[in-house]
């Protein structure tokens, strides 16, 4: 039967409530805390859900037509960027290790906020809330996407690409990132909400990404740059969905504070964790640096980190717990940990190498009171080892940590000189952590974190120690994938290529 | 509680001893000679004694180290989950108390090549 359409065009207010408030039903023949049976066991209360914000008012049908938009750019700079021989462009071979990394640890990360936000968006009952999560939830698995997609142009030139998801999996300095996300989508709607929505998209996302798009722009690969670019305008939404959240727990009612405070110090703690392969990233990987990790922890950290915890001061909230210990580690971590990826570059889908003497004399610039005084002499001696003939490699593997899963290659706060050791009992079983930080969240909830899957004691377990099974497992190709970029395939590779493009010999 | 759950839940720990194929972890570390990253993870049958730890692979890890050379195993000081502990370099890591993922820390006052200038 014809109908008149009374009016051409809906007004984007209109649209808006007759596509997503009006998409909440109440249901009649079940139970609404059948309907959503994970929306109370943390704890939290919320009495309206209506009173839940979404300042993008965005609706389905538009969401779709910017995204395809954005799909279409996307994909036709990463053809032109293979067509032109991107793989080239780059300033220099060892740049790949800082994409090997992200690739290896970070990206899957995506794709496992794509699976929490499409759950979380199951199992919150507002409707403004459950279009947001599943706006995001879209948003992350195409990052997750275009970043794979972008990348497998490297991978048909150079190593240590291939085998990303097994390395995200099963190698040890990924575990880092898998354990946070993990954690996350082992918790509830809620504690999720935090640990991704704001933690890691509102606190932590831009001395992650911002580094690594300035990085990658520096060091001329623009496959990355790209896919930077078309994630960004992803990201302001994200973050105000974190920021929302936050804010809509707090103001519901005065008993979720402390729930929410107690989640704020375990996810910046681990997120802050996590920033640790990014800190190696800046200070040591990147040819063409952009600023130090420090300098990145100064304007991102301290400045819009401390001007949001003002903000929600206001709420009750105050910094987190970890924040002291995380200020004074800042001019340590890059190093301990780069350190560490060095001597065991073995077990690495990734090269590294020992810094140059203009390298060092850049760190001790940027580091004057901790590079000179602790670390320049372990790297002197290393090169001395690797100059005699008999290079570094360490193979006592390592003491992990059980809930950051990192090897433990932090000092205490407030001594550089001593390895930070924590330990504790739990019904009869010894376990050792890396921080303060680490250990209070595992004295929270030991029952979640006394199964935590630890790769380098597994390598005894599951294979007996036989290293050579480890890398056929991890898919990592000894001699080509792992160990010093210097004479590897990589660098020979990209210097012949490069030569060959620039010059007539 | 020990966890957030809608219901009692009890984790299952990966990393008992008996997973290990009849040998245990022992975390081993040398203070102030961080040229080592972490602390060493060994796996050994209990039945080691301490003296076949420390000259089979304690002694070859801390190679590296240009203070590996001067080490007197006589002196050196011993802790145990960070108290000072005195081993028996002729009995079992089991005889000696060492239990599954124990971490042993070695101390050598005097030796200090690559830590900080102070
Ligand atoms: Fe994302
Ligand atoms: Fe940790």
């Amino acid at each position: 039967m014809d109908m008149k359409v009374a009016k051409k065009k809906l007004g984007l207010k209109e649209k808006y409530r007759l596509m997503t408030r009006d998409l909440g039903w109440e249901p009649t023949y079940r139970a609404k805390d059948e309907v959503f049976p994970y929306v109370n066991y943390e704890g939290i209360k919320v009495h309206d859900w209506d009173k839940w914000e979404d300042p993008f008012r965005l609706t389905m049908d538009s969401y779709w037509k910017y995204q395809a938009e954005k799909e279409r750019k996307f994909y036709a700079i990463i053809d032109a960027h293979a067509q032109n021989n991107g793989h080239l462009n780059i300033t220099d071979a060892r740049y790949l290790s800082a994409l090997k990394i992200f690739l290896q640890a970070i990206s899957p990360g995506e794709y496992a906020a794509h699976k929490g936000f499409a759950r979380v968006g199951r199992e919150f009952p507002g409707v403004g809330t459950q279009v947001a999560c599943q706006m995001q939830a879209i948003d992350e698995i195409r990052h997750a996407q275009t970043q794979i997609h972008a990348l497998s142009n490297y991978n048909k030139y150079y190593d240590g690409f291939h085998a990303f998801a097994d390395a995200r999996d099963r190698i040890w300095y990924t575990s880092v990132a898998r354990s946070f996300f993990d954690d996350a989508m082992s918790a509830g709607p809620f504690e999720f909400m935090i640990a991704i929505g704001f933690s890691f998209e509102y606190v932590l996302t831009n001395l992650l990404f911002v580094p690594f798009m300035s990085g990658a722009a520096y060091n001329g690969d623009m496959a990355t740059v790209t896919f930077g670019f078309s994630a960004q305008s992803d990201e302001a939404r994200h973050m105000t969905l974190g920021l929302e959240c936050i804010k809509f727990m707090l103001e519901q009612d005065p008993d979720n504070l402390p729930i929410v405070q107690g989640w704020l110090d375990k996810w910046f703690w681990r997120g802050f964790r996590v920033l640790g392969l990014v800190s190696t990233m800046m200070d040591y990987m990147l040819p063409k640096r952009v600023m130090s990790w420090r300098e990145a922890w100064e304007i991102y950290g301290v400045e819009n980190g401390g001007a949001l915890f003002k903000d929600l001061a206001r709420y009750g909230i105050r910094p987190p717990k970890g924040w002291d210990d995380a200020e004074k580690a800042i001019d340590h971590m890059s190093h301990q940990f780069m350190l560490g990826l060095y001597q065991w570059s073995f077990g690495t889908s990734f090269h590294s190498w020992i810094p140059s003497d203009e390298d060092m004399d850049w760190l001790s610039a940027k580091y004057p009171t901790t590079f000179d005084k602790y670390y320049r002499p372990r790297w002197d001696h290393i090169r001395k080892l690797a100059a005699a003939g008999t290079p570094f490699k360490n193979f006592g593997l390592a003491k992990l940590c059980q809930t950051c899963q990192l090897p433990v290659v932090f000092t205490e706060p407030d001594d550089a000189t001593m390895s930070c050791h924590r330990e504790t009992e739990y019904k009869g079983e010894k376990y050792h952590f890396c921080s303060d930080g680490c250990q209070h969240i595992f004295d929270n909830e030991p029952e979640k974190y006394v199964q935590a899957w630890l790769p380098m004691p597994s390598l005894f377990q599951e294979l007996n120690g036989d290293i050579g099974a480890w890398m056929n497992w991890v898919g990592l190709r000894d001699g080509e994938d792992n160990g010093d970029f210097v004479g590897s395939r990589d660098q020979r590779n990209f210097d012949q290529w490069r030569g060959m493009a620039t010059s007539n010999l | 509680m020990t966890v957030t759950a809608i219901k009692e839940y009890v984790g299952v720990p990966r990393d008992r001893v008996e997973n290990f194929n009849g040998k245990q972890l022992v975390y081993v570390s040398w203070d102030h000679h961080l040229l080592f990253a972490a602390p060493f993870l060994l796996c050994l049958p209990p039945q080691t004694s301490f003296r076949e730890l420390v000259e089979g692979p304690l002694s070859a890890l801390v190679q590296p180290d240009p203070d590996a050379a001067a080490i007197d195993w006589t002196k050196v000081e011993w802790l145990k989950s960070n108290q000072p502990w005195t081993p028996d370099f002729d009995r079992s890591l089991v005889d000696n108390g060492i239990g599954h993922k124990d971490q042993i820390r070695m101390r050598t006052p005097g030796l200090a090549s690559l830590s900080a200038a102070a």
